[in-house]
């Protein structure tokens, strides 16, 4: 089973509760950190790294002697990533999607594709538990295909947990795309709810199943609830807040090491995902 | 007119309460709320909307069932598993929008022609009254691209409306992570202030946004928020921040004002308290460095 | 020579547009006939990225010779110079006084971009 852990807004919990999530759950585990830009997963869960591999895109190289200049690369490249004038094509690989558009247009065969470094990906074991995260290069545009980088990664036979960017836009999305169950994060806060809200329209538009986890639950007031309740979107966990669990955070320890007694929290979490997932049939649609 | 920036490198770390709070002691001023994805400056400014526009970014690709012949080139030539079968019996193929990058590679190809390329409603955006000024907000839809131009446009508008409106400053809500639309909301900044929290993550992410800035020659300060959660952390983050080069602007205690002035829909500052008293300071040493 | 230049209005009197990439528009001026025609920059103003690239192409196909604006991204220079066409920025006031102020020798060559892009 496939299961993120993503939140409309930043900062509400979703490293917690995946990593949690995965030091609590029994059987074999992988945790694929798909927040490329900021990815903190590893700085809790501290893997003994096995391998690592840097990620690259095919961007454009013209040979000078086979371009006549054409333009026809320049005309439909979407991104400005390949420009022709009256000179040979000058390429902006930071604009480049790799979609291969001008290697198809050229008439004359002029153009072959290069790798342009976006990052890297690590791999590494903590006890069962696998770990893959990516680092994206400080300066690149587009998370996209590191996170698909992440994603191929997963195995076979066990529970893979995704730690999803923040957010709802296209960089979620490919972190999210495909698994059985989101788990959304959120803080019973105005801004808390506000993007949650966001973040259950991502998920219905990508017909996935989710779930909401409040994290901090004492600290604000009844609405996120009783949107849960209204949008019949499951309420999976509410965790109290702990000055404990958040002391532990800062020194970037994982709550269930410091206080075991969170374990049990987190599986029921996941007993009730498990339930709510089971419930619901698989809209027609899915990509 | 300069523009400052507030951003977090980590998501949650309480810049946009931050920002608000700026706002509101500014006297008046434009601001922009560059957080397009998750937008949340207005459910504490209140904003009356006076003009609202459609946002529109790059194209996506639409298969006509009844021209598509079920040739697959469309699959063959896609290299972002955006186009699979139908799987009615037609033979036929279909394109997921969400995964659709736009390049247009399908419809060129297709032997049928059966490929459409309209433009792409991404979203939409807005200038504002608020009781601290005009401001430029934005509203993307979930599941759309953030290619940093919805935060380049809504930058661009609240310069105009600066300039046109004889305002010396914009106040700029920048959005969390290091990519295009972090970029887009920074580059050009006269200043920008990192917020950050002493946390390993929050620390660790600190220094990545402080990168990205001196790749693009941004000027950049740091305040530690909620700081008395961890203080050994605290004066850990702010070395290695001015290390990079950042100057350290201040401390502001974890305070349960934060999450109670949200609830009222109103800033810290508005509510009083020693949050609002350290973001009172953080703002002046902000403020003033730019003079 | 054909000499361009970015402009927030329309005709010689116009300001000078101080940016590039995302224009309000140019002003194309002949210095031979002394005529000036006004160009729409609309198309670069919706490009998602890359519009300093876009604006830089269509000033390229009008036969510029020189570019006078304002301020001038990296990735609209390295197109412009591609293109071989000398970029001078630091331009301001109006559209004439820029293009005197040039066939004056008053304006200076710019050597590079003098300002980061924005997407």
């Amino acid at each position: 089973m496939t299961v993120a852990v993503a939140s409309g807004k930043g900062g509400t919990g979703k490293t917690t509760v995946a990593v949690n999530l995965a030091l609590s759950l029994e059987g074999p585990v992988e945790l694929l950190d798909c927040d490329v830009e900021e990815p903190n997963a590893h700085l809790f869960l501290q893997p003994g790294w096995t391998s690592a591999r840097t990620v690259s895109i095919p961007v454009p190289q013209v040979d000078e002697r086979l371009c006549t200049a054409c333009g026809a690369c320049g005309e439909v490249c979407r991104f400005h990533a390949i420009v022709s004038l009256r000179t040979q094509p000058l390429v902006f690989p930071e604009l480049c999607h790799g979609c291969g558009a001008c290697l198809l247009a050229c008439p004359v065969g002029a153009i072959r594709e290069v790798p342009q470094e976006v990052g890297v990906v690590e791999c590494g074991l903590r006890g069962e538990i696998r770990f893959v995260h990516g680092r994206l290069k400080v300066g690149t545009a587009m998370s996209g295909p590191l996170i698909r980088a992440v994603r191929r990664e997963a195995g076979q036979g066990q529970i893979t947990l995704i730690d999803a960017p923040p957010g709802t836009s296209c960089p979620v999305v490919a972190a999210v795309r495909g698994s059985d169950f989101v788990i959304l994060v959120t803080e019973p806060t105005p801004f808390g709810l506000n993007d949650l809200k966001l973040a259950v329209e991502m998920c219905r538009i990508l017909s996935l199943p989710c779930g909401v986890v409040i994290n901090r639950s004492d600290i604000g007031d009844d609405a996120v609830r009783r949107y849960c309740a209204s949008e019949a979107v499951p309420l999976l966990a509410e965790i109290p807040e702990d000055r404990r669990v958040a002391e532990a955070y800062s020194r970037g320890q994982a709550a269930v090491t410091v206080l075991p007694e969170f374990r049990a929290l987190f599986r029921e979490l996941y007993d009730r995902l498990h339930a709510a997932a089971a419930q619901r049939p698989v809209p027609a649609g899915r990509s | 007119m300069r523009e400052l920036v507030v951003i977090s490198g980590k998501g949650g770390t309480g810049k946009t309460s931050i920002l608000a709070s700026f706002a509101v002691l500014s006297g008046r001023t434009v601001l922009a709320d560059c957080d397009v994805d998750a937008a949340d400056l207005h459910l504490v400014l209140a904003p009356e909307v006076r003009r609202r526009e459609v946002f529109r970014s790059g194209n996506e690709a639409v298969i006509r069932p009844e021209l598509c012949d079920g040739c697959g080139k469309c699959a063959e030539l896609c290299r972002f598993a955006a186009v699979s079968r139908t799987g009615d019996g037609g033979g036929r193929y279909r394109i997921d929008p969400t995964a659709c990058e736009g390049c247009g590679v399908c419809v060129r190809h297709c032997p049928r022609g059966a490929i459409e390329f309209p433009e792409r409603v991404c979203g939409e955006w807005f200038v504002s009254d608020t009781r601290c000024g005009p401001m430029v907000h934005a509203r993307l839809h979930p599941a759309a691209e953030n290619s940093g131009k919805l935060v380049a446009t809504v930058r661009q508008e609240a310069r105009r409306l600066a300039e046109s409106e004889g305002f010396d400053q914009v106040l700029v809500d920048g959005p969390p992570g290091i990519g295009c639309p972090v970029i887009s909301s920074v580059t050009g900044a006269a200043a920008v202030l990192a917020v950050s929290e002493p946390t390993v993550s929050g620390g660790h992410d600190l220094l990545r946004v402080l990168e990205l800035c001196r790749h693009f020659g941004i000027p950049a300060a740091v305040c530690m928020n909620k700081w008395d959660l961890n203080p050994q952390m605290t004066e850990r983050i702010e070395g290695q921040a001015a290390s990079g080069g950042a100057r350290v602007l201040g401390r502001i205690p974890y305070d349960r004002a934060v999450t109670a002035a949200q609830l009222e829909a109103r800033t810290v500052v508005e509510l009083g308290g020693p949050a609002a008293g350290a973001i009172r300071r953080i703002w002046k040493r902000f403020n003033h460095n730019e003079e | 020579m054909k000499i361009i230049v970015s402009a927030d209005g329309q005709g010689l009197e116009a300001q000078v547009d101080p940016r590039f990439g995302r224009a309000a528009g140019f002003v194309l001026f002949d210095t031979q006939t002394r005529e000036a025609r006004n160009i729409d920059n609309r198309q670069s103003l919706n490009a998602a990225q890359g519009a300093g690239i876009q604006a830089a192409e269509a000033v390229s196909r009008l036969g510029a010779e020189c570019l006078i604006t304002g301020h001038c991204g990296p990735k609209a220079y390295r197109t412009l110079r591609a293109a071989g066409i000398k970029v001078y920025t630091g331009a301001a006031g109006t559209v004439g006084e820029a293009i005197a102020a040039l066939e004056q020798g008053r304006l200076a060559l710019a050597e590079a971009a003098d300002v980061e892009g924005h997407w």
